[in-house]
This record gives C-alpha cells, sequence and structure tokens, in this order.
C-alpha cells in the first residue's frame, strides 16, 4: 500500500504545471495543416502556422490588413506602373544558412505562375509577364498589364519566398526566412518551432512556440480550462466565450476578418434569375436573428461585399431591410407560386449550418421552401462550386479584397453584368489609392443593387488566451496567426 | 483441427479479398475530388489538372485498384494525397497509440467485468446482483463520448489531475503517455465493461444450470470451487465472443473518444483523411481495420477450440 501511495503521489508531481514559462506558448488551432508548403494548397491552416513565423514575402499585412515591406526593403514602380524593381534586404538567410537573394525570388515566382503550378492562388501570379535578376539584391517584376493589387498580392502566403535548396521536402519540413525555425511536426497533435536567433529583423520574444491542433470545439474549451493551452486562435464555439469572459484567468479577444459571409445565390437558375426574386430574398432575411442564433451576437452585418473595416467600405445594408411584407408583394409580383421549392446547401462550418436553419425558417414565412443539405466541404466544392448545382448555400468568402470574383461570369454566383466587368478591369488597372476606392464604392453599389447574393455579416474572429498574454493578432487580415510579436506580461 | 485451421483459413482470405474489393469501390463513389478540395475556392482549372496527375490520379479505376492491393502485399500502402509522406509510416505511427489505447481499455473492461460478472452470478436474485445489473444498465445507456466529458470536466478542469486531452509522445516517458491514455480508456472502457458484466452474468448463470454443476457440488466441491473450476470455464464462449469484437470496436470505435480527448490516433487519421478526401489514407486505414477485426474474429476462433475441445474435431 504504501509503495502504491508512492507510486500515486509519484505521478501527481509529474503533472504537468501548466506551461508557466515565460518565454514559450502553446496555441490551439482548430484544423492541421495537410503540410506546410503555404505555395502548393488552399487549406488556411498551412498559413496559419506558417504565415510570418516560418515564410516571408516580398511584402506582408500588419494586423490592421496594411501592406509593408518584409523581404523587399523598398521599390520602385515605373510611370507606366508595367514594372516594379525590389531593393531586397542584406543579409537575409533562409533556415538552412543559405543566403536569400533574387535568384530565390526569381525561383518562387516563376514556380507559382509555371505551367505545372499548383499554387492555389495561381491567378495572384497571372500578371507577371517576366522576372528578372538585375544583380543579387535587386530584382525586377514586368508586368503585362498594370495592377493596382500587385503588392497586395505579393503579401499573401501563397506568395512566399522559398528556395531551390530545400524545395523538395518543404513539405514536411518548411525552410523559409522568418523569425522562427520549423522544429518538429508530430501529426495529427501539433508543429513545433523555435526560435531563428539568426533572423534579419527584429527577433521573436518567444523561445519557442507550439501550434496544437484540436478540431473538437468540446476539446477545445476543455484544453483551455485545464490549462493545456495558453491561448486559442479563432475558438470554434462562441457559445462558449462567455464562460472564458467571467474567468479571471482569460480574455477574450474579438477581432475583424476578411470573411464576407454571404447566402449566395445562383443568379442563373429560377426562380433567383429573377432580380426581383432576389430583392425579395434580401428583404426576407433578418440579419440580427441569424447573428444572435449562429454567432451567438458575434458579427457585423454587410450590405455588400467588401469587409466594414476597408476605407472603400460604404454600408449598405439598408437596401436589404428586414421586410417580409415587401419580401411577399415582390414575389407575388414575380408572379412566384406559394411554397415554391429551392435547395439551400450547406458545407461544415456551424455559421453556416445554425444560419441555415434560421434562414430556412424566415423564407417559409414568405413563402419559399428552402430544402437543407448537409454537405462536407470536398462535396460542397464539386456540387455547388464547380458543378452550380444550386439554388442557396451559405459561405464565409475569407480571401481579403475578392469583389473581383463577381466579375467572373463562370463564378458560382453566375452573375453577369457587363458594366461590373468593365469597372473592375478599370479598377485593375488604376493605382491611386483615392481612385481605386472610389471605384470600389462604385462596385459595392452596384452589387447590393443587384441583390447578387443575400449580405449577411463579416465573420468575427475570436480568440481566447490567458490574461498575460499580449501581442496575438486580434484580426486576420489574411489568414495567419502571427507569433512573431507575442510575448508574456511581466 | 488441421481441418479446422484451414477452414477458418479460407475464410479469413475470403473475407480479406471481398473487403478490399467493397471499400475500394465504395470510397470511388464517394464524391469529392482530393485535388479541387486541396486547391481551394481560387484554383483554376489548369492548377487542379496539374495537381491531378502529380497526385496519380489520372489512372483507370482496375490499375489503381491492382496497384493498391499489390502494393499492400509487400507492406507499401502509397503516399497520403495530402501530407505527402508514405502511408505506412502514418498509420505505423497513430497505431502506437491507438493499438495501446484499446489495449488498455480492454484490460480494463476485461478486469472490471468478469469479476463483477462472476459475483453477480453468483449472487443471482440478491441485492449485490441487482445492484450490479442496476448500474450495466446506465453503464450501457451512458455514451462513452459523453462519459469521456464528464471525466474531462471532473479530472481535468476541476481536480487538474489530468491535461484534457492531447498526447506527448511515447519518447517522453513511459508513464506520462499511460497517465495522457488513461481518461480515454476508462470512457472506452466502462460502457464496454458492462455490456461484458452482462454476458457475463447471464452465461454463468444458464452454466450454474446445468447438470454437471449439480454433479460437481455433489461430489463436495464448495460452491466457490464448482464455479471457478466447472462454470467459468463453460461460460466463457459467449465472453471470448463478446471481447473479440470488442477489441475491434475499441480499436476502430475511438474515432469519437479521440476527437473528444484530442488524441493523434487512428480513428482521428480516418476522419480527417475523409473530410480532406485523402482516399489512400481512408481506404489503407480501412483495410487495416478490416484487417484487424478479421484477425481478432480468427483469433477468437482458435480460442473456441482451445477452451471447448469438440470444436477441434471436425465436422
Amino acid at each position: 500500500m504504501k509503495r502504491f501511495l508512492t507510486v500515486v503521489s509519484a505521478l501527481a508531481l509529474s503533472l504537468p504545471v501548466s506551461a508557466w514559462a515565460n518565454d514559450t506558448l502553446t496555441i490551439g488551432i482548430q484544423l492541421e495543416p495537410p503540410h506546410l508548403d503555404p505555395t502548393s494548397a488552399a487549406a488556411g491552416a498551412i498559413d496559419d502556422v506558417t504565415y510570418a513565423n516560418i515564410f516571408e514575402g516580398l511584402t506582408r499585412f500588419t494586423e490592421d490588413g496594411s501592406v509593408i515591406p518584409s523581404l523587399a526593403e523598398s521599390w520602385d514602380i515605373s510611370k507606366d506602373g508595367l514594372t516594379y524593381t525590389f531593393k531586397l534586404h542584406d543579409g537575409v538567410k533562409f533556415h538552412d544558412g543559405t543566403t536569400m537573394d533574387a535568384e530565390d525570388v526569381k525561383f518562387s515566382l516563376d514556380r507559382a505562375r509555371g505551367e505545372d503550378s499548383t499554387n492555389a492562388q495561381k491567378g495572384l501570379f497571372a500578371g507577371i509577364a517576366e522576372v528578372n535578376v538585375l544583380d543579387p539584391r535587386t530584382v525586377e517584376v514586368k508586368l503585362s498589364e498594370t495592377d493596382g493589387n500587385f503588392l497586395f498580392n505579393m503579401a499573401w502566403g501563397d506568395a512566399a519566398i522559398v528556395a531551390p535548396e530545400s524545395i523538395e521536402n518543404i513539405k514536411i519540413k518548411p525552410v523559409g526566412t522568418g523569425a522562427f525555425k520549423f522544429d518538429k511536426w508530430v501529426q495529427g497533435d501539433r508543429v513545433e518551432l523555435v526560435r531563428n536567433e539568426d533572423y534579419w529583423g527584429q527577433p521573436a520574444d518567444l523561445r519557442s512556440a507550439t501550434f496544437k491542433f484540436i478540431s473538437d470545439p468540446t476539446a477545445a474549451f476543455s484544453a483551455m480550462m485545464a490549462g493545456d493551452l495558453d491561448a486559442f486562435s479563432a475558438f470554434p464555439a462562441p457559445e462558449n466565450l462567455i464562460q472564458f469572459e467571467a474567468d479571471d484567468r482569460f480574455k477574450v479577444v474579438i477581432g475583424s476578418t476578411e470573411g464576407e459571409t454571404i447566402l449566395s445565390t445562383n443568379n442563373k437558375l429560377p426562380p433567383f434569375d429573377n432580380v426581383k426574386v432576389r430583392k425579395a430574398l434580401a428583404h426576407a432575411i433578418n440579419r440580427q436573428e441569424i447573428i444572435d442564433g449562429a454567432q451567438f451576437g458575434y458579427g457585423t452585418p454587410i450590405g455588400a461585399h467588401l469587409a466594414p473595416h476597408h476605407a472603400a467600405y460604404v454600408d449598405l445594408t439598408g437596401n436589404s431591410q428586414y421586410d417580409p411584407e415587401l419580401a411577399k408583394s415582390l414575389l407575388k409580383e414575380a408572379g412566384v407560386e406559394e411554397g415554391v421549392t429551392v435547395s439551400l446547401k450547406l458545407p461544415p462550418p456551424s455559421y453556416a449550418r445554425r444560419g441555415g436553419e434560421i434562414i430556412a425558417a424566415q423564407l417559409r414565412a414568405v413563402g419559399i421552401n428552402a430544402e437543407i443539405s448537409n454537405l462536407e466541404w470536398a462535396q460542397w466544392l464539386e456540387q455547388v462550386f464547380r458543378g452550380k448545382d444550386y439554388n442557396l448555400t451559405i459561405v464565409s468568402h475569407t480571401e481579403p479584397m475578392d469583389i473581383g470574383i463577381y466579375a467572373n461570369p463562370d463564378y458560382y454566383f453566375q452573375y453577369d453584368n457587363a458594366d461590373f466587368q468593365a469597372l473592375i478591369k478599370e479598377l485593375r488597372g488604376t493605382t491611386d489609392p483615392e481612385k481605386r476606392n472610389d471605384l470600389l464604392k462604385q462596385a459595392q453599389t452596384i452589387i447590393s443593387e443587384d441583390y447578387v447574393n443575400g449580405y449577411l455579416f463579416q465573420l468575427p474572429r475570436l480568440s481566447v488566451a490567458k490574461k498575460e498574454v499580449e501581442g496575438l493578432w486580434a484580426n486576420a487580415p489574411t489568414q495567419a496567426v502571427d507569433l512573431t510579436g507575442v510575448r508574456w506580461a511581466q | 483441427m488441421i481441418s479446422y485451421l484451414t477452414k477458418r483459413l479460407a475464410s479469413l482470405f475470403a473475407s480479406l479479398l471481398v473487403a478490399s474489393i467493397v471499400i475500394f469501390t465504395v470510397i470511388e463513389v464517394i464524391p469529392g475530388d482530393p485535388a479541387a478540395y486541396m486547391l481551394g475556392m481560387n484554383a483554376r482549372a489548369d492548377t487542379i489538372a496539374a495537381l491531378r496527375s502529380e497526385l496519380g490520379l489520372d489512372g483507370g479505376v482496375l490499375e489503381r485498384y491492382l496497384a493498391w492491393v499489390g502494393g499492400m502485399l509487400v507492406g507499401d500502402f502509397g503516399t497520403s494525397y495530402t501530407y505527402r509522406t508514405p502511408v505506412a509510416d502514418m498509420i505505423a505511427d497513430r497505431l502506437w497509440i491507438s493499438l495501446p489505447l484499446a489495449l488498455y481499455a480492454l484490460c480494463l473492461t476485461i478486469v472490471i467485468a468478469i469479476p463483477t460478472g462472476v459475483f453477480a452470478a453468483s449472487r443471482r436474485g440478491q441485492a449485490g446482483d441487482y445492484g450490479i445489473v442496476g448500474a450495466t444498465q446506465i453503464g450501457v445507456a451512458i455514451p462513452n463520448f459523453w462519459f469521456a466529458m464528464i471525466l474531462i470536466l471532473i479530472f481535468a478542469i476541476q481536480l487538474r489531475w489530468f491535461s484534457a486531452g492531447g498526447f506527448p509522445g511515447w519518447e517522453k516517458g513511459f508513464w506520462l503517455s499511460v497517465k495522457a491514455l488513461t481518461l480515454p480508456a476508462i470512457a472506452l472502457a466502462l460502457p464496454q465493461a458492462a455490456i461484458l458484466t452482462r454476458v457475463m452474468r447471464s452465461s454463468l448463470i444458464e452454466v450454474l444450470g446445468e447438470d454437471f454443476m449439480r454433479t460437481a457440488r455433489a461430489k463436495g466441491l464448495t460452491s466457490w470451487q464448482t464455479i471457478l473450476h466447472h462454470g467459468l470455464r463453460n461460460a466463457l464462449i459467449p465472453v471470448l465472443t463478446i471481447i473479440g469484437l470488442q477489441f475491434a470496436f475499441l480499436l476502430a470505435g475511438g474515432i469519437i473518444i479521440e476527437q473528444v480527448f484530442a488524441l493523434p490516433g487512428l480513428g482521428r487519421l480516418v476522419f480527417q483523411s475523409i473530410s480532406q478526401r485523402d482516399l489512400i489514407v481512408v481506404e489503407s486505414v480501412v483495410m487495416l481495420l478490416v484487417f484487424a477485426v478479421i484477425m481478432t474474429n480468427f483469433l477468437v476462433d482458435l480460442a473456441y477450440a482451445v477452451v471447448d475441445p469438440r470444436l477441434r474435431v471436425a465436422r
């Protein structure tokens, strides 16, 4: 018995005394990255782990979404806007000790736009005509047409600068230039990073950081409560946040994302090929009820496809006020018979599944019978996104500044408006910020008045952290969990 | 005995072959293109085509089936579409968690269920028996994931004796890892123990009514001696069957428990792979689990023959 007690007490002593070291951080994220190469897959979890931590690009996003220099310390843009000459930082080394120079930039950009490229955002590089190395620290990029978004595009995780020396194993052993080096990946559980002591810029405060992957919301809650995690970025269950708020040990960090959550509508299929019916749809929806019911009150209502924190944002929610009586009369005018059945196909996120139930109830109240089917992501991509076999779906478009998708008539909304397409073309060719904002405002107004989709809310980013953790990004201007500025309060 | 063994082996191989065809076909017809899933919403058609050919998804169905089965026979399970690492390595890594967890849970199940079942049977109709039957009723009714959450609430969040989930890795220390598996093992084991207790109890009660038990008592053995030497052995056949099924269930059925405890085991791997359309991983893991179930049944069949000599005679 005595022996047994000794064993028990030894076990008790060996319990982790909640990782209270001042220079390491264990942070939870919901999804595990399939691999760690941000330049060849769409999975947001790859950028969560690698963006700014492991990999860097020519430019980068800051927390408020602005674009600042990163590996390129400065650049010149030719008068015609077609040639960008980037001056690279001096003394930048990859984690394997090789030097980062103009050849690596050329390699990265050529690889991303090449014929057998598997870059998920190949479109970002489509405007590049050629990349020339002028000297080891200077690289020239020639565009085929002016692109006001070019510096913005180069800030994406998909435009990270990689080296030909380490490209072969990049998926399991990523080698970048960032403030953290990849250390270890226990698949299914965690990725460990250590500080890059030879970092060219401001070194990280944390000596090491661990990303833990916990997909189940209840497990995520327990892990925070039990003190296994120091923080959880993009906490999956908004209903639990109130418990963290009430707990002295934690703080809840609420920020905004680039995710416009919309009731995507098939503009080619009846009954929503008629703008009157789409208008009726917009007025039948009670946004606040959806935000309260599906998001527990977290989320900003939107009336078009642009993030409210953007300078060019116009509040157009007035175009689609909740007015079921108006919706009913519009439906009657359009000759839609009562009880018409439409499909509502929902991908897995809880905003879609919960929001879908609420929207279906709201539509039923005006005489539209929405038939819900729940799809997995892979099915959703095939049926809805590529097959366009749907009437309605709910999804958050998380790519930053993606209003240009409305100019593509083959996109799954199937919205075809020549005026809008001309406007976006003009926007691409415009570099002046004032002028761009003006065009963006016009673009929002057009899609809002055409009722292309039902505009619901801007997806918030809800994170939880121990009180003493400082410097976590509240906003998500791109998919990223930038740990380079994170530290423990003294 | 030989003919019994040959028959069992033949049916083992036939089952494996049929299973491989069924698994491959079912997974082939699941909608969803792995390449399109990996590249997301902004991918261009030429990029998806480039990735499909990189993944080897261009070949014909029969060609891919034969390559898959042929590979497995020599231990090559192919390369994961998403992780780009050999599937065999991934399975081996995950097996180091799922297998110990299943064995741990099975041991707990047996250690709890057999004595409890025997005790209940020996006290049939008395207070102890009613108590145990009532408790097992509850145990069968409680879903293991709910029970797991209660365990986490009490032992991880309130008492802080255990962490709420995760697995440190065997290289970080044996006891630390056993500790990490303890709550999951208990959560898995208790509902199974409740089932096994009931089977043990009813099977033993049936045997206790047999004539040879009365004879054993008549020749002067005590009540406990008859139960242990004559009753238990005869009552074990249904119990073995259930244990075999339970082991397979514990190995394959850890999916939910592994989610609740964030354990990087086989169940979690299958779950992730299905949603990511990493078909080759799903196929191989499911095949492995089928193999485990069929092998367990085979071993249980052999165990019957050990327990019951009549089965050794060819029929």
